[in-house]
C-alpha cells in the first residue's frame, strides 16, 4: 500500500517537474536541452516496447525515425500538405516496414532480427542519399514560415516542449496500459523464454510483431516531431546509425523493459552529452560516442537491467540504513 | 576485356571478404553468437598494418603477421573480459555487448586517426602485372591469393586437426565435450582469437590494395553478415564461396550501376536472403 502511494507520489512529482521545468529555467539554452531530452525520451521509450519489453534488440530503429521524419516534409514538398497531415503517412509506412522485417526474422532467433534491422536501416540510408525525389544527399526542407499552427513551425522552443511532453505522456500511458494487459504478460513471457511461452500457448511471433509495429509507430512520430522542430532532414540525421545508437543507449542505461527506464536514461545522458559537446567543442561529438560505446559495454557486462534495476537493489539497503540512524 | 578485369578485381576483393567473414561464422558456429564488432576488428587490422609500416618500416610479411597477432590478442582479451560473462546472460545483453564494443572501437579510431582516408605508403608490392591483357595490381593479386590460402587453412584447421575437432566438439555439445576432457572455456577463447586474428590479417591484406578510414568497419561488418548469411551460419567453406560471390556481385554492380549502388545491391541481397533462405545457400535448415 505504502509503496503504491509513494510510487504514485513520485510520478506526480515527476510530471509536475517536467511541466514546470521551462518556467523555472526559462533560458533558451535550458529549453533547448529540455526539448532534446524529451525527444530522446520519446524515441527510447518507443524503442523500449520491442527492444526492452519483448527483448528483441533492434539496432536499426533509425529506419522508422527516418520514415517519420521524411514523410511530412516529402508530403509538403510534393503536394504542399501541412506537416501535421504527413505524420500519419510516416506512421503507416513505418508499420508496413516493421511487418516486412518482422515476418521473416521473428521465425528465427533474436540475432537475425538485430542483423536485419542494422542492414535495412543502412540500405534505406544509402538509398535515400541517392534518390532525387527525397532530395538525395541534400535532404528535404519544411515550411520556412508557418501558414498556420498545423504547419508545426513555431518561433520559440516552448510550443515544441509542451507538444513533445504531451506525446511522451501519451506514449508512457500506452506503455503502462500494455504492461497491465494480457499483451504485456505475453511480452514478458516471450522475453523470458520463447520456448516456454510457446508451450503455454503464447502466440510468440504475433506478440513480437505487435510489439514491433507499436514501437515503429511511436518511433515514426518521434521522427516527425524532430523534423517539425528542425524543419530539415537529410539521410544521416534521419536514417544514420547514430540515431539508432542513441535510442539503444538511452533505454539500456535507464533500464530496458521498464516503464520509466528510458526517461531516466535520457535525464542522465542528454545533459552529459551537452556537457561533453560544450567542453570539447566540435570534436566532442566523437568523444560522446566513445563514451556511449563504453557505457553500453559496461551495462551489458555488469548491469543488464540498467540503472533502474541497480537502484532497486541499492535503495532497500539505503532505506534500512536511514531507518537505523 | 574490361569486364574480365572487373570480374578479376571482384574475385580478389571477395577473397578478403571470405577471410574475415570466416572469422564471424566461426564464432556463430561455436557459440550461436553474432559479433557486431567484427568489422571493427578488420579496421583495426588495417591500422596495425599502417603503424608497422610507418614506424617500423616493416614489409608485407611483417605487418600481416603483426596485425594477425595483435588482433588475436585483442580477440582473446575481449573474450576473457566481456564475452565469457555475457554469454550466460540474457540475449539482449549479448547483442548490446559487442554493439557497444563496435562503437567504442570505431569512435576511438576516429579520435586517434581522424576521419581522413589513409593508405599504406609504397610497399614492395607496388606495380601491376599483365595477365594476357588484364592488368592487375600486384598488391591485390597477392592479397587475394593469401586470403584464399588462409581461409582454406582455417577450414583445414577445423576439420583435420585435433584442435579443430575439440572446437567443433564444444560447438556441438559443451557438456559432452567437457566430459571428454576438453575445456570449453579455453576452446572458445581460441575461437575468439582465431576469429579476430583472421579479421586482423584480412584488414592488413586489404590495406595493401585499398585506402580506408575508421568508418570502413561498419561496411565490412555488414558485408560479413551478408557473406555469412549467404554461405550458411557456421560454415567456413560456405563463407569462402559466398565471399567470392559477394565480391563479384559488388564489382559487377559498381561497374554497371555506379559505385554508390554496389552496397545497396549487396544489402538488398541480404534482406532477400533473410526472407527466402535464412539458413544460407549451403547451410543446413
Amino acid at each position: 500500500m505504502n509503496s503504491i502511494l509513494s510510487r504514485r507520489a513520485a510520478i506526480l512529482l515527476l510530471a509536475a517537474g517536467l511541466l514546470l521545468y521551462p518556467i523555472i529555467l526559462p533560458g533558451a539554452f535550458y529549453r533547448d536541452i529540455g526539448v532534446t531530452f524529451l525527444l530522446a525520451a520519446i524515441s527510447a521509450s518507443a524503442w523500449n516496447i520491442v527492444g526492452g519489453y519483448a527483448g528483441q534488440v533492434s539496432v536499426g530503429h533509425s529506419m522508422f525515425f527516418g520514415l517519420g521524419a521524411y514523410a511530412p516534409l516529402l508530403a509538403y514538398t510534393l503536394w504542399g500538405w501541412p506537416p501535421l497531415a504527413g505524420i500519419p503517412l510516416g506512421v503507416l509506412l513505418s508499420v508496413g516496414l516493421a511487418v516486412a522485417i518482422g515476418m521473416p526474422t521473428f521465425r528465427l532467433t533474436g540475432h537475425y532480427f538485430s542483423m536485419a534491422t542494422i542492414a535495412v536501416a543502412e540500405l534505406i540510408r544509402i538509398f535515400a542519399g541517392t534518390w532525387g525525389l527525397v532530395g538525395a544527399a541534400i535532404g528535404l526542407q519544411g515550411p520556412a514560415t508557418a501558414r498556420g499552427w498545423w504547419d508545426l513551425t513555431f518561433r520559440g522552443e516552448l510550443p515544441y516542449y509542451f507538444i513533445f511532453l504531451a506525446v511522451l505522456g501519451a506514449l508512457l500511458v500506452t506503455t503502462a496500459a500494455v504492461e497491465r494487459r494480457r499483451f504485456g504478460f505475453y511480452l514478458r513471457a516471450t522475453k523470458a523464454s520463447e520456448r516456454a511461452a510457446r508451450s503455454l500457448g503464447v502466440p510468440v511471433r504475433q506478440t513480437k510483431m505487435q510489439a514491433l509495429a507499436l514501437s515503429a509507430a511511436f518511433t515514426a512520430v518521434a521522427g516527425s516531431l524532430y523534423v517539425a522542430k528542425t524543419g530539415f532532414i537529410d539521410p544521416d540525421s534521419g536514417f544514420g546509425i547514430l540515431i539508432s545508437v542513441q535510442m539503444v543507449i538511452v533505454a539500456a542505461l535507464g533500464g530496458a523493459g521498464t516503464l520509466f527506464g528510458p526517461l531516466f536514461g535520457a535525464m542522465i545522458l542528454i545533459p552529459l552529452q551537452t556537457a561533453t559537446n560544450t567542453w570539447f567543442g566540435g570534436g566532442g561529438s566523437g568523444l560522446t560516442y566513445i563514451l556511449y560505446g563504453g557505457i553500453i559495454v559496461l551495462i551489458a557486462r555488469f548491469e543488464p537491467g540498467g540503472l533502474f534495476e541497480l537502484w532497486g537493489r541499492i535503495a532497500p539497503h539505503l532505506r534500512k540504513r536511514s531507518d537505523a540512524a | 576485356m574490361v569486364i574480365v578485369q572487373v570480374l578479376a578485381g571482384g574475385l580478389l576483393l571477395g577473397a578478403i571478404y571470405a577471410l574475415f567473414s570466416s572469422g564471424l561464422t566461426l564464432i556463430w558456429g561455436m557459440m550461436n553468437f553474432i559479433n557486431f564488432a567484427h568489422g571493427e576488428f578488420v579496421m583495426l587490422g588495417m591500422y596495425v598494418a599502417l603503424l608497422v609500416v610507418v614506424w617500423l618500416h616493416g614489409g608485407p610479411a611483417a605487418f600481416g603477421l603483426a596485425a594477425a597477432i595483435a588482433l588475436f590478442a585483442l580477440g582473446v582479451a575481449v573474450y576473457l573480459s566481456l564475452i565469457r560473462h555475457v554469454i550466460r546472460g540474457p540475449m539482449p545483453a549479448q547483442i548490446l555487448s559487442t554493439f557497444g564494443l563496435a562503437l567504442l572501437l570505431r569512435y576511438t579510431a576516429f579520435w586517434i586517426f581522424s576521419a581522413n582516408f589513409v593508405s599504406l605508403p609504397q610497399t614492395s608490392l607496388a606495380g601491376t602485372i599483365n595477365l594476357g591483357g588484364i592488368f592487375l595490381p600486384v598488391a591485390q593479386l597477392v592479397a587475394g591469393a593469401v586470403a584464399i590460402a588462409l581461409t582454406l587453412s582455417l577450414h583445414i584447421l577445423l576439420t583435420r586437426t585435433s584442435a579443430g575437432s575439440k572446437l567443433l566438439a564444444v560447438a556441438e555439445d559443451r557438456t559432452a565435450a567437457m566430459l571428454m576432457g576438453i575445456r570449453p572455456d579455453r576452446m572458445q577463447m581460441l575461437a575468439w582469437g582465431l576469429s579476430a586474428g583472421a579479421a586482423g590479417i584480412a584488414g592488413a591484406l586489404m590495406a595493401t590494395a585499398y585506402p580506408w578510414s575508421p568508418s570502413v568497419g561498419e561496411t565490412f561488418g555488414l558485408i560479413a553478415f551478408v557473406v555469412v548469411a549467404l554461405g550458411g551460419f557456421g560454415s567456413v567453406l560456405g563463407s569462402l564461396y559466398a565471399g567470392l560471390i559477394i565480391g563479384l556481385i559488388q564489382a559487377v554492380s559498381a561497374f554497371w550501376l555506379g559505385a554508390i549502388y554496389k552496397d545497396i545491391v549487396v544489402y538488398g541481397l541480404f534482406v532477400a536472403l533473410l526472407w527466402l533462405r535464412p539458413q544460407g545457400l549451403m547451410g543446413k535448415a
